[in-house]
């Protein structure tokens, strides 16, 4: 079974500055580090801010190009994790050792669905 | 035997042995739905079968095997899902059961239904779903019987419980009991569940009618079936202690008329001394392994007022004593504000309204009504009217059980 670890940032757009990356960094590596130990690690990746983003969709059978999305909410997706676990609450276990809860951000917990 | 005796054999052992068999097959199918379907399939089988077959030799062994083999049935139709097969495999793998067959009572099935419990009422699932799945899964409650008990309609609670049998098949959540190192915070949610159940039955929140005495029955009930699965945990017991001592007034609480009876005005004689009398043992059961807990507590101060003759005879102050141990622990508005209203009898009305302003300073009792029947009661005996009519003007319009409504309305009309 696996599970992906969504980090919603809750802050807006955020700029870190170098000093930010580098106390921040250094906790992600030791995670990462730790679902391996524990043959949890699947994959992973952040996310750059919505800023950065450009949305396609199907506009009346057209193909449009969209900046953004410039969402309402503050909140965004800012990175994934996606882990092996037996049960939901081992996937807990994992979420709430998250290095994104210490700096505000939510982690929604999902499973990643068997199309086998 | 006749067709009618089998059909009353066959409903008897679903009441007693339903459960049980639901939480063996949801546990190795990790899916309380199918778990369901399968042994709802297994009895009407049974029906069909027993008449001309007769019982078996074990009926709830038998009920068990026969929804197994339904259970592998519905997952080999499925098309999609490599580990619904396997499952498949791994529950045909297991047929004949682990079974003893040759004891012909319930005892031959393993007891999961503490794990049924903890899976119902997972902390990943909305507190109204925990409550339904329970009375549903565990209380063998009708979808139609809990929609009535909370006021909703038949179609909302239907959905609510597909929707979290769903959850816990998808996100598999866990038919086990938490870890140690889980399990004060777990066992709590479940007792939160029950008492929930339990208040939803003793305090109706809306509609004509103020108590539902079979909620409150099916909260103890399933409290006492904790209780016997995990043994020496105070506060199971001491939630079971302050149902009981609730529930021993449910006589007097309400009067021949249908109207409300302040604890003040009840007639104590008219209280289960028997079931007061169980709840203190259970409390004092409790008490033995020394450690207390918002249950306990709250069970303890239901002891006070048990053990008082006559309401002036209350010990307010062990009552205020017993609500600042209780503030310490579980530090809410409602706690404070119950605690006030001790202050008030134990002290005085004056320092009965100070203690009420600290309760509500922070606004989230703004509109909880029993505030302001409080303000209003505290206000008369200090002999502010004024302040005590306002209050309960603004506590008749925020209630939404009309007895208590009218209750608190006649309230109102004595004083102009």
């Amino acid at each position: 079974m696996q599970y992906m670890l969504l980090i919603y940032n809750q802050t807006g757009d955020v700029n870190r500055t170098e000093e930010q990356w580098d106390e921040i960094i250094p906790k992600y590596r030791a995670y990462g580090d730790m679902l391996r130990a524990r043959e949890a690690y699947v994959s992973a990746a952040p996310l750059a801010p919505p800023s950065s983003a450009t949305t396609l969709r199907m506009q009346q059978g057209q193909k449009a190009v969209l900046d953004g999305p410039f969402a309402e909410t503050k909140e965004w997706l800012g990175g994934y994790y996606i882990v092996n676990a037996a049960t939901l609450d081992e996937a807990l276990r994992y979420a709430e050792q998250c290095p994104a809860l210490q700096h505000g951000a939510a982690v929604e917990v999902r499973p990643v669905l068997d199309t086998a | 035997m006749t067709p009618p005796d089998v059909a009353y054999g066959v409903e008897a052992l679903f009441r007693r042995d339903a459960d049980r068999c639901v939480a063996v097959l949801a546990r190795a199918l990790g899916d309380l739905d199918r778990a369901e379907d399968a042994i709802a399939e297994a009895f009407a089988v049974a029906l069909e079968r027993w008449p001309e077959d007769g019982f078996p030799h074990n009926p709830a062994a038998w009920i068990l095997t026969t929804a197994r083999r339904r259970a592998i049935d519905a997952l080999r139709r499925e098309r999609r899902g490599a580990e619904k097969q396997a499952l498949a495999a791994r529950l045909e793998a297991s047929l004949p059961p682990s079974i003893d067959e040759t004891r012909g009572d319930v005892s031959a099935i393993p007891d999961e239904r503490l794990e049924l419990i903890f899976a119902c009422c997972h902390p990943s699932l909305q507190m109204e779903s925990r409550v339904a799945l329970t009375l549903r899964s565990l209380a063998g409650l009708t979808t139609e019987e809990i929609a009535a008990a909370f006021l909703v309609p038949v179609a909302t609670m239907a959905q609510r419980i597909v929707r979290s049998k769903r959850k816990i098949r998808e996100a598999v959540i866990p038919f086990d009991v938490p870890p140690l190192s889980q399990l004060p915070e777990r066992l709590a949610d479940v007792c939160t569940v029950l008492y929930l159940i339990f208040n939803q039955g003793y305090f109706a929140t809306a509609g004509p009618s103020l108590m539902r005495t079979d909620l409150c029955e099916e909260a103890i009930r399933l409290t006492r079936l904790l209780d016997a699965l995990m043994p020496a945990e105070p506060e199971v017991l001491g939630l079971l202690s302050l149902m009981l001592f609730t529930h021993a007034r449910r006589e007097v609480r309400i009067d021949g008329a249908g109207e409300l009876v302040t604890l003040e005005e009840q007639d104590r004689s008219r209280w289960d001394a028997a079931m007061a009398g169980e709840a203190s043992g259970v409390l004092t059961r409790a008490a033995r392994h020394g450690t207390d807990g918002p249950f306990q507590l709250m069970a303890a101060i239901a002891a006070v007022h048990a053990n008082a003759a006559t309401a002036a005879q209350t010990d307010w102050q062990a009552i205020v004593t017993l609500y600042d141990r209780l503030l310490e622990l579980a530090p809410t508005p409602v706690v404070a504000l119950n605690r006030a209203v001790a202050v008030g009898f134990a002290k005085g009305a004056q320092d009965g309204l100070l203690a009420l302003d600290a309760a509500a300073s922070d606004g989230r009792l703004d509109d909880y009504s029993p505030y302001y029947v409080a303000r209003a009661e505290l206000a008369r005996r200090a002999g502010d009217e004024a302040v005590a009519k306002a209050a309960l003007q603004r506590a008749v319009a925020l209630t939404k059980n009309e007895r208590e409504r009218a209750f608190l309305q006649r309230r109102l009309n004595d004083r102009n």
